[in-house]
C-alpha cells in the first residue's frame, strides 16, 4: 500500500518534470532554410459579393476554414504552435486574401474529420472546407464545390529502396495499408482478383506510414497528394511510385446554393494559378517530395 | 433498401470476427489470469509483487493505449510483420487477464480455510493444494463474475475494430461511411451484440447451475 | 506472513524460494533489458525524441489535453451518477411501464460497446460537439452500470428499516430519498468510485471522434513531429501512459481509502469492496 502511494508520487513527479521543462527547443516543423519560400498574398479590399456566407464572415471579421491537421505539407497542424501549414492551407490562404481576409490574422482554422465534412459545411460550422476534398456527385447533393484546384489520384507510397512495386499491377502478394473504410482501400479490396494484395486498415495515415517505415507493411495507398506530403516529410526514407490509378479532383466545399461565393472562390484559384503563386506554393510544399509539378486541372464552373 | 440483407456478407464477417476475436482473447486471458492469480497467492515474494504490479498496471491503463502499445511497440520488440489480429488478441487478452486474475483470487479467498489446511496437513505442496484442492472449488464462485468479464471482453473487442481487425464496429463504421442511415445500422449492430452477450450469460448460467449441484 | 495455502517455509523451502526469486527476477530484468535494447536499436528512445516535450507549446498542449480529459470525466461522472440514481429508482418503481423502460435502457446500453454508442451519438446527432457526444455516450453506459450498482445497494438496505419508515407514516418517495438512497450510496461508494475509474479510462475513446483530450494530443504529438526520420511514438506512449496510470491510480486509491473508512463505521449494511470482482459490470452479482 505504502509502496503504491510512493509509486504514484514518483510517476506524477516524473511526468511534471518531463512536461514542465522549459519549452524552448527548436521545432523540426518550423521551415528549414533550404526550402523554397512560400508565396505572399495581397489582401483584397472592399470585397462586395452577394453571398450570405461571406457577409456573415465579414460581420464576424473571421473566415472559418475547415482543414485537415494530420497531413504533412498538405493540411497540417504543428502541435506546439497550433499553426496550420501545407499546400491545402496555402490554397485556403490565397482564397481568403482574395475575399478580403488577412491570411495570417483573419482566418479561424478548424480541424474537420473526413466523415463529417458535408455536415460541417451544410450546417455552417465552417465557411469553406479545404482538405483533400474529392468532388463527386454523391457529395454534390449536399454541398457545392468550387475548383477543382488539384487533380489527385490513387497512388502508392513505398520505402525508398523498394524495387518490386512499380505500380498497381505489381502489388500482388504484398501488404498494403490504408485508412479504414476509405475509397482507395475499397478499390483494392473489391478488386482483389485484379490486384491480389493483402490489406491492413488503420485509423490514421501516420499509423500506416509508421508501419511502412517499420516494415510491417510494404506499401500504403491513398491519394497521391497525401502520399507526396509524407514523402516530402521523409524524402530519405519514402517515395511515391507515381502511377496514379484513379482521378480525384480536389475542390473547395461551399454551402449549397451560394453560387456567388463559389464563383468568387473559383476566380481566386484561377487568378493565383495565372500569377504563379500556385506553382510556388506547390514547390514549397508537396514539391519537396521530389514529385514533379503538374499543371492544375481545368476549373469546373457549373 | 434493407441494410442487413444488402450487406449480409459484411455483417456475417463482422459478427464472426467479433466472436473469434473474443474467443481467442478469452483463452489467452483465462490462462494468463489463472497463472497470475497463482503468482499473487504464491509463497515466493517476487512472484507476488509481479502479480500485483501486473494487475495494478493493466487495470489502470486505458485499453486504447494498450492497443497502441501492441500495434507500435510490440512489433518493434518482437519482429515486424505480425498480424493485426494477433496484436489485437494480445492487447485484449493482457487487459482482460488482470480482471480474470482478480476474480480468481477472490474466488480462492472464498474457499473454506479448512480445505487448504487439510490439504497441507496431508503433506501437499503449494502447487498441489492450489491446483487439486482450492482452484476446483473456487471455480464455482468464479463463474458469475467470469461471465461479466467475458461480456466486457466482447464489448471491448470493438476497440480492435478501430485498429484494423474485422469485427462489428468496423461494420458500423463502414456502413455509415457508405451513407446508410446510421441509426438503422446501429440497431442491427446492437442486436448482434445483444445476441452474443445473451449467449455468453446464458452459457455461464448453465455452467453455474451444473456446478451448483456439486455443493 | 501467513497464508492458508502453504506452510511457513522451512530452511530448505526458503533456500529454494530464494533461488527461484533470483532466477525469476534475473529473467524478468533480462527480458526488460532485452526489450529496451530492441526498442533502443530503432532509435525510438534517442535523446532527440525526448526533446519534443521541450518544444514550444508542447507542454501546454499536454496540459490542455489533461484538462479536456478531466472536463469530460467530471461532466460524465456527475451526469452518470444522476442518471444512475434515476434509473435505479425507476427500475424499482411500482409502475410496470417505468420499470420496463428503465430495464430496457440499462440492458441496451450495457450490451452495446461504449465505442459504438459514442460513435453513433457523434455521427448521428452531435457532429459539431464531440465533447458532448463523448460525455453523453459515457453517461449512458456508465449511468446504466451505476444504476445497477446503486440498485444492489438499495436492495441491501435491511427490510426492517423500510418497514419501520412506512410504519411511522413516511411516503414512498420519502422512504427512497431519506432512508434507502443515502445508505445505498454510502454502502456502494467504493464500487461507485471504481466505476468512475472506468469512466476516466474510457474518456480516451474520445480521440476516435476528434475530441482533443489527452490521447488525441498524444496521437497528434506522435504523428506530427518527425525526428531522426521517424515518429516519436514510443516516448509519447510512455509519457501519456504514465499520466493515465497516475490519474487512475489516484482515483483507485481513493476508492480503497473510502472502503477502509467505511469498514470502521458500524451500521446495518456492509460496505462493498472497492475493487469489484470485475469491471464493475456486475454489482448484480455481489451476493
Amino acid at each position: 500500500m505504502r509502496l503504491r502511494q510512493y509509486g504514484v508520487v514518483a510517476a506524477v513527479a516524473t511526468v511534471l518534470a518531463l512536461t514542465a521543462a522549459c519549452g524552448t527547443k527548436k521545432n523540426p516543423n518550423s521551415n528549414d532554410e533550404n526550402a523554397p519560400d512560400l508565396p505572399t498574398y495581397k489582401v483584397a479590399e472592399n470585397v462586395d459579393i452577394d453571398s450570405p456566407v461571406l457577409k456573415a464572415a465579414q460581420k464576424r471579421g473571421k473566415l472559418v476554414i475547415g482543414s485537415k491537421s494530420d497531413q504533412p505539407y498538405l493540411g497540417f497542424q504543428d502541435p506546439g504552435s497550433k499553426k496550420y501549414q501545407g499546400f491545402d492551407v496555402e490554397i485556403a490562404k490565397m482564397i481568403a486574401a482574395d475575399l478580403g481576409f488577412d491570411p495570417e490574422k483573419d482566418i479561424e482554422w478548424k480541424t474537420i474529420d473526413s466523415s463529417i465534412r458535408e455536415t460541417a459545411v451544410s450546417k455552417g460550422q465552417v465557411d469553406l472546407m479545404i482538405g483533400t476534398y474529392t468532388i463527386n456527385d454523391e457529395r454534390k447533393k449536399q454541398i457545392d464545390f468550387a475548383g477543382p484546384y488539384y487533380m489527385a489520384g490513387q497512388d502508392l507510397l513505398v520505402r525508398k529502396d523498394e524495387k518490386d512495386i512499380k505500380g498497381p499491377d505489381s502489388i500482388k502478394g504484398k501488404t498494403v495499408c490504408s485508412i479504414k473504410g476509405s475509397t482507395p482501400l475499397r478499390n483494392i479490396t473489391e478488386n482483389k482478383a485484379k490486384y491480389g494484395a493483402k490489406t491492413v486498415e488503420l485509423g490514421k495515415y501516420t499509423d500506416c506510414v509508421k508501419q511502412l517505415i517499420d516494415g510491417q507493411v510494404d506499401a500504403m495507398t491513398t491519394d497521391d497528394a497525401i502520399l507526396k506530403g509524407y514523402a516530402a516529410q521523409q524524402p530519405a526514407k519514402l517515395r511515391v511510385v507515381g502511377e496514379t490509378f484513379s482521378d480525384e479532383p480536389y475542390g473547395v466545399g461551399v454551402k449549397k446554393g451560394d453560387k456567388a461565393l463559389r464563383d468568387a472562390v473559383s476566380d481566386a484559384i484561377e487568378k493565383h494559378i495565372e500569377s504563379g503563386d500556385y506553382k510556388k506554393a506547390y514547390e514549397a510544399t508537396l514539391g519537396l517530395s521530389g514529385s514533379e509539378y503538374v499543371d492544375p486541372p481545368k476549373l469546373d464552373r457549373y | 433498401m434493407n441494410v442487413l440483407l444488402d450487406n449480409f456478407a459484411l455483417f456475417r464477417e463482422g459478427f464472426l470476427g467479433t466472436i473469434s476475436l473474443t474467443a481467442t482473447s478469452a483463452v489467452l486471458a483465462l490462462v494468463l489470469g489463472v497463472v497470475i492469480a497463482g503468482f499473487r497467492v504464491s509463497p515466493v515474494p517476487p512472484l507476488r509483487a509481479f502479480g500485483a504490479a501486473w494487475v495494478t498496471l493493466l487495470r489502470n491503463t486505458p485499453l486504447v493505449l494498450l492497443f497502441l502499445i501492441a500495434f507500435f511497440i510490440v512489433p518493434m520488440v518482437l519482429f515486424p510483420g505480425m498480424s493485426t489480429y494477433l496484436l489485437g488478441v494480445l492487447a485484449l487478452g493482457f487487459y482482460t487477464s488482470a480482471f480474470v486474475c482478480e476474480a480468481v483470487r477472490s474466488g480462492i479467498n472464498t474457499v473454506a480455510v479448512g480445505q487448504a489446511e487439510a490439504a497441507r496437513s496431508l503433506g501437499m505442496t503449494f502447487g498441489q493444494t492450489l491446483s487439486l484442492i482450492v482452484l476446483p472449488q473456487a471455480t464455482r464462485t468464479v463463474v458469475a463474475p467470469m461471465s461479466s468479464i467475458m461480456i466486457a471482453l466482447t464489448k471491448n473487442s470493438a476497440i480492435a475494430g478501430a485498429f484494423s481487425v474485422t469485427e462489428l464496429f468496423g461494420v458500423q463504421k463502414d456502413l455509415s461511411d457508405m451513407g446508410y442511415n446510421i441509426m438503422v445500422v446501429f440497431m442491427w449492430v446492437a442486436l448482434a451484440y445483444l445476441v452474443i452477450t445473451f449467449t455468453i450469460s446464458g452459457l455461464f448460467r448453465l455452467l453455474e447451475r451444473r456446478l451448483e449441484v456439486a455443493r | 506472513m501467513s497464508s492458508v495455502l502453504y506452510d511457513v517455509p522451512g530452511p530448505k523451502a526458503r533456500a529454494r524460494n530464494r533461488t527461484l526469486s533470483i532466477v525469476g527476477v534475473a529473467g524478468l530484468v533480462g527480458l526488460i533489458v532485452w526489450a529496451f535494447f530492441r526498442i533502443e536499436s530503432t532509435g525510438q528512445l534517442a535523446p532527440e525524441m525526448w526533446e519534443i516535450f521541450q518544444y514550444e507549446g508542447v507542454s501546454d498542449r499536454i496540459v490542455e489535453g489533461v484538462i479536456a480529459t478531466l472536463q469530460a470525466f467530471v461532466l460524465a461522472g456527475v451526469l452518470s451518477l444522476l442518471l444512475g440514481a434515476a434509473l435505479a429508482v425507476a427500475r424499482l418503481s411500482d409502475h410496470l411501464p417505468v420499470r420496463w423502460l428503465a430495464t430496457a435502457f440499462i440492458e441496451l446500453f450495457r450490451a452495446v460497446p461504449l465505442l459504438i454508442t459514442i460513435f453513433v451519438i457523434w455521427q448521428g446527432f452531435l457532429t459539431t460537439e464531440p465533447m458532448w457526444a463523448l460525455v453523453l455516450g459515457l453517461t449512458f453506459y456508465n449511468g446504466a452500470v451505476q444504476a445497477e450498482v446503486l440498485r444492489a445497494g438499495i436492495l441491501a438496505v435491511p427490510r426492517g428499516q423500510v418497514e419501520a419508515a412506512y410504519a411511522i407514516g413516511m411516503r414512498k418517495s420519502q422512504v427512497m430519498l431519506t432512508i434507502q438512497i443515502p445508505q445505498a450510496v454510502r454502502a456502494m461508494l467504493p464500487t461507485v468510485v471504481s466505476q468512475l475509474v472506468v469512466t476516466l479510462k474510457d474518456t480516451s475513446l474520445g480521440y476516435i471522434i476528434v475530441y482533443e483530450e489527452l490521447l488525441f494530443v498524444g496521437r497528434q504529438l506522435a504523428a506530427n513531429y518527425v525526428i531522426n526520420d521517424d515518429y516519436p511514438y514510443v516516448v509519447v506512449i510512455l509519457v501519456v501512459g504514465t499520466i493515465y496510470v497516475a490519474m487512475c491510480m489516484v482515483l483507485a486509491w481513493l476508492a480503497k481509502w473510502i472502503e477502509a473508512r467505511g469498514r470502521r463505521a458500524k451500521t446495518g449494511i456492509k460496505v462493498a469492496k472497492a475493487e469489484p470482482d470485475v469491471e464493475a459490470d456486475d454489482a448484480l452479482h455481489t451476493k
